[in-house]
């Protein structure tokens, strides 16, 4: 597949503030039962805008893609059958829920929803951040399952596509929430850093495990059953148009073999190898972590590139040779 | 249930193109167009394109055969291109099984093609929606139109007659007996999509020579002399042989 | 959210538009299939085929599909150039005048060559469809100085089998596939001819029969046959000699029809001192004089032993033996010639020089004689042949050939073709069921009739030539030559260096004139034939040719004139273009004068009738042939008193007859004063009106018994002569044994009572006049260092594409946007080259860069490219960076004009010595890889061709939609 700009940017945006809305939230549950200090409503406000900048910057990336973005409202109709259709439902309703969770807390309006039998006091902070974490979640499946249903796509057709969404957007949430306590809260730094650690390994053993899932596939479309023809011996002589047409553009990245033997530790490097040794020392140098993000994003940025670059469509054994 | 379809013989297709400009003409003018071409007449012209005829080599000199290779929208019968569109532009006819798009409603997303193994769906580069055939749904049913030309417009210019058309589900149709008889096959059947259009394979005739049809009582060499008979005076196995 | 469509996809995307339906003849390629073109709103919606039409059934190939796109075409040309003062030829620096002045200066030009010395003006013409009133301008000009394309096309293959069978394939005949059960098609390229071919040809497979491909690459129609026969290029002469070894060692001929039909019993003089050695023996001198077989040759009768006249009742030939007539001279059979001739020429001989293996060799002639011989056709017709016989039936031996390019573009093609009408013949397939059949005006005589000149005196100031430009030569007494033997022709066709070069040889018009030799003319006017690119041989330095001057600074060719529809390569070297109309746009007539569009059944002639008006100021070049015509006074085209005798060219085409009186015009449909009568009768008016309302085409169906047979059928051949098709009505023996052929040969020897060649050319004439088919190698071929160009490169082309004419269609350059040299895997890895890579093709002319791609569909000995893809760069108003130009590439660079020149520093065309067919495809080449460094751009380059006055801007979006939908896609 050629790897489109705007998808990337869109899934790693969206994933960074998904992650720290998560983290943020995490922490305010950590805080609700009294394993962490409750922060100032001012930190969660502002750390929810944060998030919402990121996933405003993922939606306004979203209708790059789009041909018709003035039409892109219809796209929600379809949440029946189309997880495209059902990201496009979450995702707004994600926002949203971020954003009143921002607000409730910008604005101190929390007011006592529940109390629990053991004292534990519920606000509609509480509430809405609960809905947020459910939606971020949905909105991570939603956007995994994007990539993950369409079985002609091998690569992508397994759950680790949707869990590698979860872990790798988590990680890049949580070094930002990190970043972000650094900056704001740095008491809290800590408690960011040994999850964002915690994630981050797991994200990369998810990554990894399909990339060696990925490295193990055998194609099940062939020549052969493209063509129905039986013959260990077929080559495409001509695909019919010389000056390419919308098959090769989508699904052939047209970099060298040799541009993909380097993206591939370059975005393990950098998305995940890296980020955890500033992890580990940004323990001692905030400004470090900021560092480790922005590291990171752009190692996700090639892993998302790579991800498509990877994933060959059964569609291109037409497209063989221009002739 | 109606599933008009293309049964496309393998075995006469000379790969002339006719299917391909034919669809361009008749579709860049028709309820799908225009049709868009990039660049016409500089660098790399691109256009969309519903039918490409594409050239496959099977073997190696000497034993090598030449295979063109129309391909369009294969109208599957659980066509996963479907479900996935987010705006429900993506649809397939219950009435006769045409997959179309509606132009009206698509936003250019491309999903659908991540969505179809065979690479059938082409966007508009220009009017940035997604297009493919549509078995020229404008034409099949056009009532102003003689019967004879109620057909796709590939279908009527094909010069050997190698794309069929008519309703797969109907047993006795010229396409299920051409998918029945002569080998009918789908592509890519391990996605299980159902493709409805289907491809004959190509067929062989030979020709099985028995010797003794080269030695004919009537050769004509006999009667100018050239195959004699021996001569009166010549020895036989008669003279010397007294059992 | 409603699931109902938006849009709705059935509705008509242009209310209230106003539809119309015009039937009009296609001209995307020279098939001629008939086309309904629908307009909307005035503009050309859908162009399909119209399924009342004979020749096409209502399909339609790529290109004509494609119609739209030249119509509207950016390169096209709109108004009358003229060079601009000052500037150099060739660097496309034109200025816009009008018609009128367009025609002054012609006609002031022309007129003052005809008075004086018309042969300084030659006319020259591409696959232009119109050669009845291009020869007859030419003609009434008075200029020898015309032919069209054949030269360079397929006369071999015209000339081989008229002058055996007395007719050939494509619109003069061919394969009866309908009732054939084995076909073998061989040197055909992909698409020639076109859609009747495809239709036949898929009913043939679908109907089971075996269809085996003789071709050194398998694409297009060679792709679904059941066999392929890989060959070596130029060697086909050997396998047809082989092929008749066999099948006369195995007595799988037809000797019935051999002994009626043919000249084999025929007994040939044997006396080598004798004037009339090799020639048939006669009984008495003929009657008449006239251009027919006389019937006054002798068999050995076998029933009594002795000589008797052929087709003598009760009698029936040897045909093999040798005999003594009763004066002493030995004699033989025609046939026994044939078996002493074809001795060696065996199976294993061959397998040397084809490439293909004996035992298949051998297989191949036991499937044609055990077909045609174990599943004869019988058809319940009755018919009588023309000695009176009267037969209840028509036989068919149901194999049949289909041959093209492939066999003609050699320098020994027409033997080639000699060979394969032989074996067409030994199987008994003429002009029978499920074998060759003819299309009408064929049969004509072997040879035709028409003649040209042969003395200089014939080209007269102010004076039709006193003759046809193009002609049949019988012996060499109808050269075209002069006192000295030398030609009178610019091209040298009709000399003794190209007897019998039937169509010309255009190609080495360019080449003549620039060099002075024959002598130098004035102005040349070419018609839609692309002379400074894929049309010439060597374009490079034929292109320089086109611009080199003079000591004195004049042009060596002073005034070049180009009338195309588009901004072809060769209108940059014009001094003077004038813009033709596309077919949507004008008259035109497809004449049983010319080459019609007939059927096995009976004639058929088509009309064109203008769908759109013309563009710009574009005229139709009939229409600026009549007014000139006119102009000039040429009588034809004036009264007495030198008065305009047409309106234009529908008024001509209606009332132009062969003679006064004659009833024989252009078209054959609707004559006589209502319009009652076919084939010969009055000028009707209303002619044009009847074509419009029939499909615009004329289908006269013989009688079933018309039907067959028709060398020698008596029915038919009367009826052709009463209708004024052919003069005699005798029968067209087979000429196995040629003693056309044997006469020049005589002549060579210094044995007959001809004329005699000029001495430096006898030994030529000899060799290769030989009345029975030899093989050799081709000319080229023979003077090339074979290890240092191992490879034989060829064209094909493309069925997407009709040569260079569509580079500027926007849909079909997305098919073939640019060309690869095919080279057979093997071959390129053994010279170290990737599939894909720049290479260089190398021949002892020249070399071009390209790109190379593998392929497995081609012998190893060979490599091929698409003809006529690659472009100049900026031609056909494509931008100087198109793939035509920067990855496309012409072959013709490699491939010379002439051959190496002969000791006396003379050169012969690189052609037939038989009958001038420039022989593209004997060209050796090398291949080998591009230096690391060099540019990824094709090579030769030239300036970029500039755009002229009134064309239009080429739009970086197209999005053509046929009347007028606002917008498109909401």
């Amino acid at each position: 597949m050629k790897p489109a700009f705007s998808v990337i940017f869109l899934t790693t945006l969206l994933g960074a503030g998904q992650g720290l809305f998560l983290a943020l939230f995490t922490h305010q549950t950590y805080a609700l039962f009294g394993l962490l200090p409750m922060q100032s409503d001012a930190y969660y406000g502002f750390g929810s805008a944060l998030a919402m900048l990121f996933l405003g910057g993922g939606l306004i990336a979203s209708f790059f893609h789009l041909g018709r973005p003035e039409r892109a409202w219809r796209s929600a109709t379809q949440w029946r059958t189309s997880w495209l259709s059902r990201e496009v439902i979450v995702l707004p309703a994600f926002m949203g829920v971020v954003f009143l969770y921002g607000v409730v807390h910008v604005f101190g309006y929390l007011p006592v929803i529940v109390t629990l039998p053991s004292g534990l006091v519920i606000d509609l902070s509480i509430v809405i951040g609960t809905l947020g974490t459910l939606l971020a979640f949905a909105l991570f499946v939603c956007t995994g399952m994007i990539y993950a249903c369409i079985r002609f796509l091998r690569e992508w057709n397994s759950p680790l596509t949707v869990i590698n969404y979860i872990l790798m957007g988590g990680s890049s949430g949580f070094i930002l929430a990190a970043f972000f306590s650094a900056t704001y809260a740095p008491s809290e730094t800590d408690f960011f850093v040994g999850w964002a650690i915690i994630i981050t390994v797991l994200a990369l053993a998810g990554r990894a495990a399909s990339l060696l899932r990925n490295a193990r596939l055998k194609p099940k479309s062939t020549m052969q059953t493209a063509i129905g023809v039986k013959h260990p011996y077929i080559v495409q002589r001509s695909m019919g148009s010389m000056g390419g047409s919308f098959n090769t553009r989508e699904y052939f990245h047209g970099k060298s073999a040799v541009f993909l033997r380097v993206i591939k530790p370059a975005f393990l490097l950098l998305g995940f190898i890296v980020p955890l040794a500033l992890l580990a020392l940004g323990l001692f140098s905030p400004a470090l972590l900021g560092v480790a993000f922005i590291l990171q994003y752009l190692g996700l940025m090639a892993e998302r590139w790579f991800f498509f670059a990877q994933a060959n469509h059964p569609q291109n054994l037409y497209y063989q040779t221009i002739g | 249930m109606t599933q008009l379809a293309l049964v496309i013989d393998l075995n006469v297709c000379v790969g002339c193109h006719a299917c391909v400009t034919s669809c361009k003409e008749w579709n860049t003018s028709g309820s799908a167009g225009p049709l868009c071409d990039e660049r016409p007449y500089e660098a790399n012209p691109t256009g969309t394109f519903f039918n490409r005829v594409q050239t496959f080599e099977i073997g190696q000199y000497p034993h090598s055969e030449t295979l063109h290779f129309p391909k369009s929208c294969l109208h599957c019968e659980d066509p996963p291109c479907v479900p996935v569109c987010p705006t429900g532009a993506s649809y397939k006819r219950k009435e006769d099984g045409i997959v179309l798009v509606d132009y009206d409603k698509c936003i250019g997303c491309k999903y659908c093609t991540w969505a179809c193994p065979y690479g059938a769906r082409e966007i508009d580069e220009k009017q940035q929606v997604m297009k493919k055939c549509t078995l020229c749904v404008d034409r099949i049913y056009d009532m102003s139109m003689p019967e004879n030309d109620r057909k796709p417009s590939c279908v009527k210019a094909c010069p050997t007659s190698a794309r069929l058309f008519g309703d797969i589900h109907d047993p006795e149709s010229a396409v299920s007996l051409a998918i029945r008889e002569e080998g009918g096959y789908a592509l890519m059947p391990e996605w299980g999509t159902q493709p409805s259009n289907h491809y004959l394979p190509r067929r062989k005739t030979k020709l099985k020579i028995h010797k003794d049809e080269l030695e004919r009582a009537d050769n004509p060499l006999k009667v100018d002399g050239q195959l004699p008979k021996p001569g009166k005076g010549e020895s036989t196995m008669d003279d010397v042989s007294a059992w | 959210m409603s699931s109902t469509p938006l849009h709705d996809p059935l509705a008509p995307p242009v209310a209230d538009a106003k539809t119309e339906v015009k039937n009009t003849t296609c001209y995307m390629c020279a098939c001629r299939c008939g086309i309904r073109v629908h307009l909307r709103n005035g503009e050309v919606r859908y162009i399909d085929g119209n399924p009342d039409h004979p020749l096409n059934n209502g399909v339609i190939c790529a290109k004509g599909s494609s119609g739209i796109m030249k119509q509207y075409s950016p390169a096209r040309l709109t108004q009358p150039l003229r060079r601009k003062q000052g500037s150099e030829r060739g660097t496309g620096e034109f200025e816009a005048i009008s018609w009128e002045e367009t025609f002054s200066i012609l006609a002031e030009r022309l007129g003052k060559l005809r008075a004086t010395d018309p042969k300084k003006f030659a006319l020259f013409t591409g696959r232009d469809q119109m050669q009845a009133l291009t020869g007859l301008f030419a003609r009434q000009f008075g200029t020898p100085n015309y032919a069209a394309h054949g030269g360079f096309c397929s006369v071999n293959l015209a000339a081989g089998m008229i002058y055996t069978i007395g007719g050939s394939f494509w619109e003069f005949g061919g394969p009866d596939l309908e009732r054939s059960k084995l076909f073998v098609m061989i040197g055909t390229a992909e698409d020639h001819h076109s859609n009747p071919m495809k239709i036949s040809l898929a009913k043939f497979k679908r109907e089971g029969g075996r269809f085996i491909s003789i071709n050194p690459v398998r694409t297009g129609y060679s792709a679904i046959a059941d066999e392929w026969v890989p060959i070596r290029p130029g060697t086909d002469g050997a396998l047809m000699l082989a092929l008749i070894h066999e099948i006369i060692a195995l007595g799988l001929y037809d000797r019935e029809f051999l002994v009626r039909y043919t000249n084999s019993g025929q007994l040939v003089n044997l006396d080598a001192e004798h004037d009339e050695f090799g020639m048939f023996v006669r009984t008495e001198v003929a009657k008449e004089e006239g251009c027919y077989d006389p019937q006054n040759k002798l068999w050995w009768d076998r029933n009594s032993n002795k000589a008797v006249v052929t087709h003598s009742e009760g009698a029936d030939p040897f045909l093999l033996g040798e005999f003594k007539l009763s004066d002493g001279t030995p004699v033989k059979p025609a046939f026994q010639m044939l078996q002493d001739r074809v001795k060696d020429y065996t199976p294993e001989w061959a397998e040397q020089i084809t490439g293909i293996p004996a035992d298949t060799i051998k297989r191949l002639a036991h499937e044609m004689g055990i077909t045609a011989r174990d599943q004869k056709i019988e058809l319940p017709i009755a018919w009588t042949d023309t000695w009176g016989k009267e037969h209840d039936t028509i036989t068919g031996n149901p194999v049949s050939f289909h041959a093209m390019r492939g066999l003609a573009a050699h320098s020994n093609g027409f033997q080639t073709i000699r060979a394969l009408s032989i074996l067409m013949t030994l199987l008994g397939t003429i002009d029978r069921p499920g074998g060759f059949r003819h299309k009408p005006p064929f049969p004509r005589p072997i040879p035709p009739c028409a003649r040209t000149p042969n003395h200089p005196k014939a080209v007269q100031p102010n004076t039709p030539l006193d003759g046809m430009a193009l002609g049949w030569p019988s012996d060499p007494d109808d050269l075209f030559v002069n006192e000295d033997g030398s030609p009178v022709r610019i091209d040298k066709g009709f000399s003794w260096e190209y007897p019998l070069s039937v169509h010309g040889l255009m190609h080495n018009v360019i080449t003549n004139a620039w060099r002075g030799d024959p002598y130098k003319i004035d102005t040349l006017l070419l018609f839609m034939a692309n002379m400074a690119w894929n049309s010439s041989m060597n374009t490079s330095e034929v292109r320089k040719m086109l611009v080199d001057k003079e000591e004195d600074g004049e042009y060596k060719i002073p005034f070049i004139v180009v009338c195309d529809a588009f901004h072809s390569e060769t209108t940059a070297f014009a001094d003077l273009i004038l813009p033709d109309t596309t077919y949507l746009e004008r008259h035109d007539v497809m004449s049983m004068l010319d080459r019609p569009i007939s059927e096995f059944d009976g004639p058929v002639d088509s009309v064109r009738i203008p769908v759109l008006p013309p563009t710009g100021e574009c005229k139709p070049f009939q229409e600026v042939l009549i007014e000139l015509g006119t102009r000039l006074k040429l009588p034809a085209f004036v009264d007495k008193e030198g008065k305009r005798k047409y309106r234009d060219y529908p008024d001509f085409i209606v009332n132009w007859e062969t003679a006064p009186g004659s009833g024989i015009g252009f078209l054959s449909g609707w004559r006589g004063k209502g319009g009652e009568k076919s084939i010969k009768g009055e000028p009707n008016p209303n002619q044009w009106e009847m074509y419009a309302k029939n499909d615009c085409v004329h289908h006269h169906v013989l009688p079933r018994s018309y039907q067959y047979m028709r060398n020698w059928n008596k029915g038919y051949l009367e009826w052709s002569q009463r209708s004024g098709i052919t003069r005699y009505a005798e029968p067209i023996l087979i000429h196995l044994y040629s003693e056309v052929l044997q006469k020049f040969r005589l002549a060579a020897q210094g044995k007959s009572i001809t004329r005699q060649p000029p001495k430096h050319l006898a030994k030529r004439i000899e060799t290769f006049f030989d009345p029975l088919p030899f093989y050799y190698e081709p000319l080229e071929t023979q003077t090339t260092d074979k290890l240092k160009y191992p490879l034989t490169a060829l064209t094909q082309r493309p069925m997407a594409m009709y040569h260079s004419w569509d580079s500027q269609n926007a849909w079909l350059r997305q098919i073939h946007a640019h060309n690869y040299l095919y080279v057979n895997a093997g071959t390129a890895r053994v010279a170290g080259i990737g599939d894909g890579d720049w290479i260089w093709c190398e021949s002892q002319w020249g070399k071009v860069r390209c790109m190379a791609r593998y392929s497995e569909s081609v012998e190893p000995g060979t490599v091929w490219t698409w003809n006529a893809v690659g472009k100049a760069a900026g031609a056909w108003n494509l931008s100087p960076e198109a793939n035509e130009s920067q990855q496309g590439f012409l072959l013709n660079h490699v491939i010379s004009e002439e051959l190496p020149a002969q000791a006396d520093g003379k050169r012969f065309s690189n052609s037939d010595p038989i009958t001038g067919q420039a022989a593209w495809y004997d060209v050796r080449v090398r291949i080998y890889k591009a230096e690391e460094g060099e540019p990824e751009q094709t090579s030769p380059q030239f300036e970029p061709m500039k755009k002229y006055p009134g064309m239009k801007e080429h739009p970086n979006w197209l999005a053509y939609f046929g009347g007028k939908k606002k917008g498109g896609a909401k």
